[in-house]
Formats: structure tokens, sequence, C-alpha cells
């Protein structure tokens, strides 16, 4: 209980930190609400399966700006805007090169300037409010990134959001970016969360997306780098008007502790949203998909689809929640989860849920968890192909599944070549 | 070619082979017929080397070498193709990324180079032209959501492009109209050569009419009856399966 009451104690040295770093009053309701619950343990439902309060008992110090050059290399041809260490690094960005109708600024400059939409935006009250984790985002938030896309603009490269980890020592960051979409204009998204050092990591980001009627993005999100004590928290706070679209895909892979949690408000007439990804699990990766999707307004469609290929002593986690508020009727949703599990260590832990109060609507779900099929097994062997490769096609095939919804040809083949990269080092062990 | 003597199989407690003996020459096509439930599918099973199925006496020989001890991805890389009598659906796999890995595999598997991505797709494109497959089947998932016919003659391109010295049909002609009966008969027909053997296992003489056969073996209670030649099918088409079911009851 002690080691408990201590980490709670360097939190809110981080918090006396930062009160005075911009948006005192955010802060401050963010603390508190914090403070309310502390870090959550297994009896907050919400992260029954993810014991935070554990995992947490020493937290990191807090990270400090370092201005070294770094070398990041490029997986895809995108605009790059780093946070590298809880800070905004406009020199290792692509600032310079962005396109029309497309502003950029840093959290830290934002969160001074106190303008007002910025401000709303962040402080967004609605289903994320009630998670602990969130709350110490907004509380704590160091840095990151405030992009700003017109009415009406339409980007067709890619924008990656990189937030990364370099130090050598174990460290804290919290970071946050918001991204905000004017009426009717469209986006492709890359957010690439993860390290790029062995040290054990503890990163606490958000992203915060705002989509005003008819806008678009399109979002592929990669959690990874971690090490064996690392934790990496990622939130997408997601709000849509009416007519607006989110298509998004994440891939976890790598190692420690990773959760994504995702709280998405269709709050228009016809908004959509499809929350797909995949987790490529090994050794005692713990990788926790939780999320609310909460239709407020009628004619909303919402899809979910996630796969968990889970092999060693690795644990997955699906806690979906669909709400659909009184008269959102017409709603059209569908909610799947499956789980493949390539070793008797595995674990998966699915949780999906419906909350339904309007009478008019179509809605699923389903959950599934098992291993690999062995006459489909059998049929590829006698293709020819040796056991370990024709796992491998098989599973290739089932996390492909989730991917179908992908637009970007470019970024669809980067996340193929990640799980192609992940299936050879299975074969080759 | 396959040389298989004194055969007992058993799957999980069942025998289901009983010393089962039969021999196919390089060039031959033998005809296996016989009543259901009398292992037909598990010779095949057996032969291609599915887990589960334990020969517990006798021997496999394919060009004199014992079997028995391969995977079924090396019995593949030997040579051996089963034509399943259920082809299964692979949800997620694009058919052509299955026949390219596959084909591959094999290839690696006997030391000889892999095929290019051309040269692959050239005898793609004209095994399925022969066989009346459409190219955007290629591009779907394997098997997944094809009709009865198109599974058949997915497992007929498949053979085609594996090119196997031992094909074994399992029930190929069932749940086939006459067309798709034809177009597979013809797949096999094609690839009839003297150094390759078929062995097609059938409930029916109908599929014999399509794909003549050099031996017919009468299958039943897990041996092989009786041998003989063409005649043996049409007597069987008169007289149905009693007189052998008859036998093993008195």
């Amino acid at each position: 209980m002690i080691k408990l009451a201590e980490a709670e104690a360097t939190l809110s040295s981080f918090y006396e930190e930062m009160r005075d770093k911009g948006a005192p009053r955010l802060r401050a309701a963010a603390w508190a609400a914090f403070s309310a619950s502390g870090l959550p343990s297994r009896r907050v439902e919400s992260w029954h399966y993810t014991d935070l309060k554990t995992a947490m008992g020493r937290p990191a110090p807090l990270a400090t700006a370092s201005h070294a050059a770094l070398s990041l290399p490029r997986a895809h041809d995108s605009l790059r805007l780093v946070t590298l260490d809880g800070v905004f690094r406009p020199d290792l960005s692509d600032t310079a090169r962005l396109p029309e109708g497309v502003a950029v600024q840093s959290l830290r400059d934002a969160l001074t300037k106190g303008e007002p939409h910025v401000m709303s935006a962040l402080a967004s009250a609605d289903i994320g409010a009630q998670d602990p984790i969130l709350a110490l985002n907004a509380a704590l938030m160091q840095d990151g990134v405030v992009v700003e896309i017109a009415a009406g603009t339409r980007i067709s490269r890619a924008i990656e959001l990189a937030t990364l980890s370099s130090a050598e020592a174990a460290q804290s960051t919290y970071t946050r970016a918001l991204v905000m979409l004017g009426e009717g204009a469209q986006a492709t998204l890359v957010e690439t969360l993860g390290a790029r050092s062995a040290a054990s990591a503890q990163d606490n980001s958000a992203l915060v997306l705002r989509l005003a009627q008819n806008a678009r993005v399109d979002l592929v999100t990669h959690l990874s780098g971690g090490v064996e004590h690392s934790i990496r928290v990622a939130s997408l706070l997601a709000h849509l008007d009416a007519g607006a679209t989110i298509n998004s895909f994440a891939l976890i892979e790598d190692d420690g502790l990773l959760r994504r949690q995702i709280f998405a408000r269709l709050d228009g007439e016809r908004a959509r949203a499809a929350f797909n990804g995949a987790t490529l699990g090994r050794g005692r990766l713990h990788a926790d998909t939780t999320l609310i999707v909460d239709h407020a307004k009628p004619n909303g469609a919402s899809r979910e689809c996630f796969r968990n290929i889970l092999d060693d002593q690795s644990v997955g986690v699906f806690q979906g929640k669909v709400i659909v508020r009184p008269g959102a009727q017409k709603t059209d949703g569908a909610m799947q989860s499956k789980a493949l599990l390539l070793s008797e260590q595995a674990t998966m832990n699915n949780k999906p849920e419906l909350e339904i109060f309007a009478d008019d609507v179509q809605c699923g779900h389903g959950a599934t968890c098992g291993r690999l099929d062995k006459d489909q097994l059998f049929y590829l062997s006698a293709r020819g192909l040796p056991r370990r490769e024709a796992e491998a096609l098989l599973i290739e095939g089932f996390a492909n599944e989730a991917m179908e919804a992908l637009e970007d040809d470019q970024l669809k083949a980067f996340l193929v070549d990640r799980v192609s990269a992940w299936l050879s080092r299975r074969i080759a062990r | 070619m396959l040389e298989i003597k004194d055969l007992h199989v058993s799957v999980g407690e069942r025998e289901i082979l009983k010393g089962l003996t039969l021999s196919v020459k390089a060039g031959e096509v033998a005809a296996i017929m016989g009543p259901n439930g009398t292992g037909k599918s598990t010779l095949s099973y057996v032969v291609a080397g599915r887990e589960g199925y334990e020969a517990t006496k006798g021997e496999v020989r394919l060009n004199g070498e014992n079997i028995l001890d391969l995977d079924p991805a090396e019995r593949a890389a030997k040579g051996i193709f089963l034509a399943f009598q259920y082809p299964v659906e692979i949800p997620g796999v694009a058919t052509m990324t299955f026949l390219k890995a596959a084909l591959n595999a094999q290839r690696r598997a006997r030391g000889e180079p892999e095929l290019q991505t051309p040269e692959f797709m050239k005898r793609v494109k004209e095994a399925a032209a022969s066989l009346g497959i459409a190219q955007d089947m290629l591009r779907r998932p394997l098997n997944a959501g094809f009709s009865g016919g198109e599974k058949k003659r997915m497992e007929i391109l498949q053979m085609a492009l594996l090119q196997p010295r031992l094909a074994i049909l399992d029930e190929t002609d069932s749940g086939l109209d006459i067309d798709a009966l034809r177009v597979v008969a013809d797949g096999v027909n094609a690839l009839r050569a003297p150094e390759r053997a078929f062995v097609v296992i059938t409930h029916y003489q109908r599929l014999l009419e399509y794909i003549r056969p050099d031996t017919v073996h009468v299958m039943a209670q897990g041996r092989i009856m009786r041998s003989g030649g063409p005649e043996l099918a049409l007597e069987l088409e008169a007289r149905g399966y009693q007189d052998y079911i008859a036998q093993e009851a008195a």
C-alpha cells in the first residue's frame, strides 16, 4: 500500500511542475478528476484486465526536454510531425512543407496562447471524461502538436504524428495531439507511437480528433517499440459532426504493456466510424484495446473489426462497448473481435458490450477465440507448405481480414510488411 | 510408382484400413470404387500424410521410398498431390498468393530455383483459362464462397500448376453437374503422361466415362477386394456393391 501511495505522490509532484504551463483551469479540473479515483486497479471495470495500478507502482521521472539531433528512418511517404521525449520538435518535422490549408503549432504554444477554439476542443467533456488515465494526460500534458485543417481542404499526402521516446533512462511522457478538420476537409493521418531506445518508458499520449460536418479522416495507428517493463497508453478521442467519417486501423506489436483506448462520439446524423485493428503478441506483451463508440444521433454507422494474434505468454484484451442513445434511430453497428492463440500460455480476454436505448437499430457483435484450424493447416501442408509457413499464411490471412477497409495502398503495404516481418521472425525461431 | 502393402490404419481407436494392398504403375490411371464408409478417404489421407491417420502396420512406398515418416509438405515436394473431396476455405488468403507460396515451397524443397512472378503468372493464366476459371477468382480468398464446382476446378488448377507424379482424386465428381464434370475430366486427361500416375477414388461409374481408367479396384471393409480392368466398373454399376458387403458378413 505504501508503494501505491508513493506512486500517486510522484504523479502529484509532476502536476505541481506542470500546473502553470498553460491551461491552468483545464489542468486543475483534470487533476481533480484523476485524484478522485487515482491509478485504476482491477476494480475499475474498464481497467479490469489491465492492472495499471500495479504496473505503475513506480512512475519514472518526467521527461526533460532534449534537443539531441536524431535520425528517424521513414517507413512511408508522409509529412511528419515529431514529438520526441515529450517535446514537439519542429527541427525534426516537415513544418516547412505543409500544404495550403494546414496550420501547425506546438501544443505548448497553443496552451500558452489559450485560444478559445483550441481550449474548448481540448476540454470536450464527454465519454472519455470518466477515464482516469486520459484525465491524467490532460492534467500533465507537456507538449504535442495542434493541427488545423481548413474547411474544404483535401490533403493527398498523409500526415504522420510521431510520438517517440529516445531517452537512455526510464522516463515518463505526457503528450497530446489535437487535429481539427473543418467542414468537408479530408486527411490521412498516421499515428506512430513508439520508442527509439531500449529504456522502459512510461508514455501516456492522447490524440484528439474533431471532425466538422462531412469531414473525413483515415487513420493508421502503429503502437510499438515497447520493451519488457515499458508502459504505453494511447488514447483516441474522436468527435464526429453530421456526415463525418473516420476510418481507422491500429497495429499493436512488440513488448511491454500497451493499451489503446478509443472514445468516439458520433454527434451528428449520418456519421460513420470504423475502428479496426490487429495485435501481434509475443513474449510477455500485454496488449489492451478498449473502446467506447457512442451513437448520439440517428442514421449513424460504426464498424469494429479486431484480430488478436497471440504467441508465447502474451495477453490480449478487447473491450468494446457500443452505446446507442435514445433517439439515435437507424443506427447500424457491427463489432467483431477474433483471437488466434498460437501457444498454450497465451491468453485472450474478450468483452463486447452493447447498450441500446433506441428501438429501431441494427447492432450486432461477435467474439471468438481459437487456435489454427487443423483442416486448413493440413490443406496447405498437402500443397507443400512446411508447417511454419502454412501457419504464417493462415495468420497473415487472419490479420488481413481486419485490413480490408484500408484504402491507402502505401499504408496498407507498410502494415502488411510489418505483419510479414513478425511472421518471418516466428518462422526463424 | 505407388506400392501399398498390408496397410493397417487406425483413426483414434478405430481401425479403418485392414490390410490394404495396392500397386499403381507410372502412367496408370487406377480407379478405386467402393461403398460409403469403407475407408476410401482414409486411404487418400494416409498417403498424403494427414495427422491422426496412423499406420499401425504395413508400408506405403513412392518410387521405392517409404513415405510414412515424411510430413505432408515433404510428400508434396516428392510429387504427391491430393485433390480434396471437400476443399478447405481459407478466408484472408488470396488464391494467387497461396498458389505462388505452394509452388515455390515445393521448388525450394527440391532444390529448384523459385519461379519469378512473370513466369508464375503466365503459367497460372494458361491453366486457369483452360479450366474456365475467371481471373477475378484468383484474386479472391482461396475457396471462400466458391461454389462446389469452382472449388473442384480450383483443385485441378493446383494440380496442373504443381505437376505431381502421383495425383489422388478423392471423389472429385461429387457435387458436380455434367458440364463441370467434363471440364474437370478434361483437366485431368490433359495431365495424363507416362511418368505420372492417378488414383481416382469414386463412388459412381459416371466419372470413369470421362476419365478412362486402366485398372479398377473394388474397396470394401478397409481392403481391396478385387482388381480388374475397366469392365469391372461396368459390372459394379450394374450389380452394386452388395456382393462385397455380403462377403464380409459371411
